[in-house]
């Protein structure tokens, strides 16, 4: 069977397999479509959870970011699993609790504010919408590497796709199709890296084979890669970070950024009771584990076979001919991704650190320039071909990589959907529209949010590469704060929230913009991008938590200058803190 | 004040001081261990690096793991304690 025939098969089953459940779970009503009916075992909820988030980032891009940046980018490790504790312990069970649809629903109504409500629901597209694009574009990639269509039409394909499920289930339909993708994701990335593991260390779990013995050379795996990549003029795999304060910060606004963003809340409204979305919270995390506690295995492994394989003999030896490359190599320059230019004509491939510090040493050996550049989302994809693994572990990649892509692209679907028919047709424009009338209209805004994010995908919009900068920028310096305040606060009122959402929002976009360009229009930057610039070496990506501080300070200072909230708002409050009686708020 | 929001109150500084026991934990492995106190403990050897490596990579994410499901186990128990479980 031909490679192509086994990706079609493994793709193509995977699909069957999510149209089935769609089948079996369309939903009935709001309550349905918004929070699957709120019966999700909290086990199967932390399951959905964990594929909701993992994203085509999680699953393509992250290792590819720790093999590049080594300790300095375990800010990603950190950062998008701490969120979850805060999640856990500051918002799930009270919001649970809360018993309403959306994230703004709430903001909503404990600032007993309009503006309030709109405010979050413009930070949630905002959000959302950003993050969708790279679902759907990485989607489209997934499907161009491995079924041999075109980009767009791959995009239209997974448009369809999850076209079916959303618009028929909703959230009870996403729920059960994320538990199964999320079966397919870990599968499809544990297997490839346990063999990898097993060849280069004696350990068949990854996350121990990172800090066990490299079998061939008896040396650790870690200072090993160490050697091999100093010897050629990169950083240390392991080496510290000078810019302590910008990585605590990194670290912090991913953290409050993940535990802000809104369709990762919303998972937790499915769940019957208050003591399950604390359970689920800790699933959720497992289940991420899983895979984060592989992803720096696979990273470090991934870099350090491309060094040998760049350099059989050792990196103080001659790397190998150009004629003699592996095949894989071969099927990455084919796509562009991995390029090679002969600098010196020698016929080899001379991969190293092109920096002023190593160029003496590259004068020396004849070396006349880098000559390979790979881009480093292929890490995770040509993994199995490194490592030689069979052609059925290829077809499970990509069906691996379009469950990763696809399910968080349904989260987020779902959260622009509901926050537009329950939150501004609902809430604002029409609150007297029947249960049928707004399961019809959250059905049409699905597909509408369907279309749009299927048209930015093809046309990636200049802020679409920005995720981590205005994702998780917005959730963390607007959403988070303002949902943790309404919770722990009774004292802060509806202007202390707005004048604080707005601050911490405005001060992060701002900040972004002066040095990625107003509003990622290229070349309107109005600072170099550098750590020189950067405000106490604050990079723009870390300021999602100084924004967040900023919206908390203005909120107190505004609240305690302007009157107490009323008092069925500090009642609102009291019930949010205590779960008996959670079972009766449900429906409304 | 009436016996049950006396009540309701020592439930809710039970939990805010459940919280922040967990969030000092959780600082430390993370923003501790794993970065700021890095070099006070890189005489640590483990697995081929240093000990603040390990809890960048690993550690915290274990830590994360165990305070979640504690702080789950605790306040689940603490709702039962003071009658305020669904």
């Amino acid at each position: 069977m031909s490679q192509f025939a086994i990706n079609l098969l493994f793709v193509g089953g995977s699909f069957a397999l999510y149209f089935g459940i769609a089948i079996w779970a369309r939903a009935g009503s709001t309550k349905e479509f918004y929070v699957a009916g709120g019966g999700v075992h909290p086990v199967l909820n932390g399951m959905a959870t964990a594929a909701d988030w993992m994203s085509a980032a999680s699953f393509i891009s992250m290792a590819g970011l720790i093999a590049a940046g080594g300790y300095a980018n375990s800010t990603f490790l950190m950062g998008w699993t701490g969120g979850y504790v805060l999640l856990a312990m500051l918002l799930a069970p009270y919001l649970r609790k809360f018993g309403k649809f959306t994230v703004p629903d709430f903001i909503g109504d404990r600032f007993y504010s309009r503006t309030a409500r709109l405010v979050a629901v413009a930070c949630l597209i905002t959000a959302s919408v950003t993050y969708v694009i790279g679902q759907m574009t990485g989607a489209g990639v997934a499907f161009s590497r491995f079924l041999e269509v075109d980009k767009n039409t791959g995009l239209m394909i997974a448009a369809v796709v999850v076209f079916f499920y959303a618009v028929l289930g909703g959230m009870k339909g996403i729920t059960y199709t994320q538990v199964a993708q999320y079966v397919v994701l870990i599968i499809a990335y544990t297997i490839p890296a346990v063999f990898i593991s097993l060849q280069l260390t004696d350990s068949f779990i990854p996350a121990l084979g990172l800090f066990s013995t490299h079998t061939e050379s008896g040396m650790p795996l870690l200072q090993k890669l160490d050697e091999v990549v100093r010897e050629l003029g990169f950083r240390d795999y392991t080496a510290d970070v000078d810019n302590k304060l910008n990585m605590v910060l990194f670290t912090l606004s991913l953290m409050i950024g993940t535990a802000g963003l809104p369709h990762v809340i919303i998972r937790f409204f499915t769940v019957p009771k208050v003591a399950d979305a604390r359970w689920s919270a800790g699933w959720a995390l497992v289940f991420i584990a899983l895979l984060y506690l592989t992803a720096p295995a696979v990273a470090s492994m991934a870099r350090l076979n491309l060094m040998t394989t760049i350099y059989p003999s050792g990196p103080t030896e001659q790397p190998i001919e150009y004629a003699e490359r592996p095949d894989w190599i071969q099927t990455w320059e084919t796509t562009g991704l991995i390029k090679y230019e002969d600098k010196n004509g020698d016929g080899r491939i001379q991969f190293y650190n092109d920096t002023p510090t190593y160029e003496a040493e590259a004068t020396a050996r004849g070396w006349e320039g880098n000559e390979l550049t790979v881009n480093r989302d292929i890490l995770v994809l040509a993994n199995p071909e490194i490592a030689n693994l069979p052609g059925w572990v290829i077809g499970l990649i990509a069906a691996g990589g379009l469950a990763a892509a696809l399910s968080t692209a349904a989260g987020l679907l779902l959260a622009i959907s509901s926050a537009v028919s329950h939150d501004v047709i609902k809430g604002s424009i029409n609150p007297d529209i029947s249960d049928k009338g707004e399961l019809t209209v959250a059905r049409i805004s699905m597909f509408v949010a369907i279309i749009v994010a299927t048209y930015l995908g093809m046309n990636p919009p200049g802020f679409a590469a920005q995720v981590v900068a205005l994702a998780f920028g917005i959730a963390a310096a607007s959403i988070f704060p303002a949902l943790m305040m309404g919770i722990f606060s009774k004292r802060v009122n509806s202007k202390g929230a707005v004048a604080g959402m707005l601050a911490g929002l405005i001060s992060t976009l701002v900040y972004i913009f002066l040095f990625l360009g107003w509003f990622f229009i290229p070349g309107t930057a109005t600072l170099a991008n550098t750590p020189d610039n950067w405000l106490l070496g604050i990079s723009p990506l870390s300021f999602g938590a100084v924004g967040a501080g900023i919206n908390f300070a203005v909120a107190f200072a505004v609240s305690s200058m302007t009157e107490e909230p009323p008092k069925e708002i500090q009642e609102l409050v009291e019930n949010v803190r205590y779960p008996q009686g959670a079972g009766n708020a449900v429906d409304h | 004040m009436s016996d049950h929001s006396i009540n309701a109150e020592k439930y809710w500084q039970a939990n805010l001081r459940l919280i922040l026991g967990s969030l000092v934990i959780w600082a430390l492995a993370s923003y501790g261990c794993a970065i700021l106190l890095r070099p006070m403990l890189s005489g640590i050897h483990i697995g081929g690096t240093d000990l603040g490596f390990w809890f960048a990579q690993q550690g915290s994410i274990l830590v994360f793991i165990a305070l979640t499901f504690f702080y789950a186990w605790r306040m689940n128990k603490l709702d039962e304690e003071f009658g305020l479980q669904e």
